[in-house]
């Protein structure tokens, strides 16, 4: 490029970097050392080794894996059928649009299906078990969670799967391997990257949606998102939810790395 | 063979029935006169002409679109000034750092940005309310806008530009005449984007709100913790036709220009 007059594009977006992405997550860090009075102190880290803090790290944890492994384990035979199907493009776009569909209202729904009297009681009624206590439990919580991730994790195992040049599959099965064989062996590694990229879009957010373990797990399940949200809104303990959001970047920055993507921007 | 294919029929038709089922489910007792989401009693409309009835929900509608509108204006400039940025960075290194700076916010958590948001308006003493609202709405918005425009400036040949430059145009004349023009599809997608990414956002706008100024996911929010009312009903039967709207609008705007490859699912 000759063009020597300086790259003046640069000012606004260095200035929005700066101040909403570079100074947020150092003032984070800077928090995380102050308690509730405001004096200097490790005392949030120290706090956050504490059993209590480090079994609702453990159970958020817990929770967001169960989260992600059903989420693959239904959304990968999804993709896989989808690549099949005559008009792939224009049944992704129908698994894609309750995507687009507000967060809360999906939850909100879930409120009423899986209510006392709800649609799922009724039909266990029917089935002959009962009704039984669905909201507020665990189930309930990962049912929600799994049925909100699900468009997440088949796009990006869908566009995986749909760029396998088939002729790979023949040489496969020309070469004698069974469809099992096919598929341990040549498909799944093929597509590991888009396995990894869903699993990295479902697994953070399931760290830190508020939101729906409020709404579906009742104050059952606390997970760092929760946490956070108490911290900051409730008890207004700054210090601690910063400590605890320094955590929850740690583990993301760690999540990135682990399932490390080299495609940049794909959402 | 053929037995497989059923099977694989049904395994779709399952999902397509659970990722729908309670969307419609919901729209459909949003007409019950009933008063609840498990018995269905008659037919009515009175929810929907509560929900227009409400000036405080109108106001909160009005401010949501306000903000969207307003916050999605502003980080397109922004963001194209960004991409602009990132294009013009001479060494790979600068390049680099851009684009994961960029990036940041995009795989960051919503708590984390709400929490760290609110720290800032905080410290730098911007009342919470309308104004901090905006300003984070147009923060988050500004790296998708860049994601959206980027590779639309990257495809676009540099000859085109040294012959604009031959030719005797001003570095404003290639932008404005040359550049923009060329991105326009690009612009119009971030914008779009920028757009549902405000309407929907939560968790951020959650943190960053004060007493006084609410959007609409925060209202339904405070409404569904307090239980079922089938104001929600209506009022997600209203934004369901909305988004279905916005999703084909997007869907014709991308498609004109190319593969619909910003057709992504949202976080």
């Amino acid at each position: 490029m000759k063009n020597r007059s300086r790259n003046f594009y640069l000012i606004p977006y260095v200035i929005w970097i700066a101040l909403f992405v570079i100074a947020p997550l150092f003032l984070v860090l800077y928090y995380s050392f102050f308690n509730i009075e405001g004096e200097f102190t490790l005392s949030n880290y120290q706090k956050f080794f504490t059993p209590v803090y480090l079994k609702m790290t453990f159970s958020s944890f817990w929770y967001a894996f169960l989260i992600t492994l059903f989420t693959l384990l239904i959304a990968y035979p999804t993709a896989y059928l989808l690549t099949k199907t005559k008009h792939k493009q224009l049944w992704l776009l129908l698994i894609i649009v309750p995507s687009w569909i507000n967060l809360l209202l999906k939850a909100y729904a879930f409120l009423g299906i899986f209510g006392t009297y709800g649609a799922a009681n009724s039909i266990l009624e029917v089935i002959g078990i009962g009704s039984q206590q669905i909201l507020f439990t665990d189930f309930s919580f990962i049912f929600v969670s799994v049925y909100i991730f699900l468009p997440f994790m088949i796009l990006p195992i869908f566009n995986a799967l749909d760029e396998l040049n088939p002729s790979l599959l023949y040489a496969s099965s020309d070469l004698g391997a069974s469809q099992w064989t096919t598929f341990t062996r040549v498909i799944f590694p093929l597509t590991l990257d888009g396995v990894k990229a869903g699993c990295q879009i479902v697994f953070i957010p399931a760290l830190s949606l508020f939101m729906l373990t409020r709404l579906i797990a009742g104050n059952r399940v606390i997970t760092l998102g929760t946490a956070i949200e108490q911290h900051f809104l409730v008890t207004q303990d700054w210090g601690m939810g910063s400590t605890i959001a320094v955590f929850l970047i740690l583990a993301m920055v760690l999540i990135m790395i682990f399932t490390g993507t080299r495609k940049k921007g794909v959402l | 063979m053929k037995k497989n294919s059923i099977l694989s029929k049904v395994y779709l038709v399952l999902i397509f029935f659970i990722l729908y089922g309670p969307i419609f489910y919901l729209i459909f007792y949003s007409f019950n006169s009933g008063g609840t989401m498990y018995q269905f009693e008659g037919f009515t409309l009175n929810w929907y002409r509560e929900l227009f009835q409400d000036t405080r929900l109108l106001t909160i509608v009005l401010n949501t679109v306000i903000i969207a509108l307003l916050s999605a204006t502003v980080s397109t400039i922004l963001g194209v000034a960004g991409a602009l940025a990132i294009l013009y960075a001479r060494k790979r290194r600068v390049k680099n750092t851009l684009l994961s700076l960029n990036n940041v916010l995009i795989v960051s958590p919503d708590v984390i940005i709400g929490a760290s948001f609110l720290i800032l308006f905080t410290m730098i003493g911007i009342k919470l309310g309308f104004i901090s609202v905006l300003l984070a709405h147009i923060a988050f918005s500004v790296p998708i806008v860049v994601l959206m425009v980027l590779p639309k400036l990257e495809e676009m040949s540099e000859s085109m530009i040294y012959a604009a430059l031959d030719l005797g145009a001003s570095r404003f004349d290639v932008l404005t005449k040359v550049i923009l023009p060329y991105i326009t599809p690009g612009i119009f997608a971030g914008f779009f984007m920028a757009l549902t990414y405000s309407l929907d956002d939560f968790a951020v706008t959650f943190f960053v709100t004060g007493n006084g100024f609410t959007t609409l996911s925060v209202e339904i929010y405070s409404l569904a913790r307090r239980g079922v009312s089938l104001n929600i009903n209506a009022l997600s039967a209203l934004l369901f036709v909305f988004t279905m709207l916005l999703v084909v609008g997007y869907y014709f705007i991308t498609k004109k220009s190319e593969k619909p490859r910003g057709m992504g699912v949202r976080q």
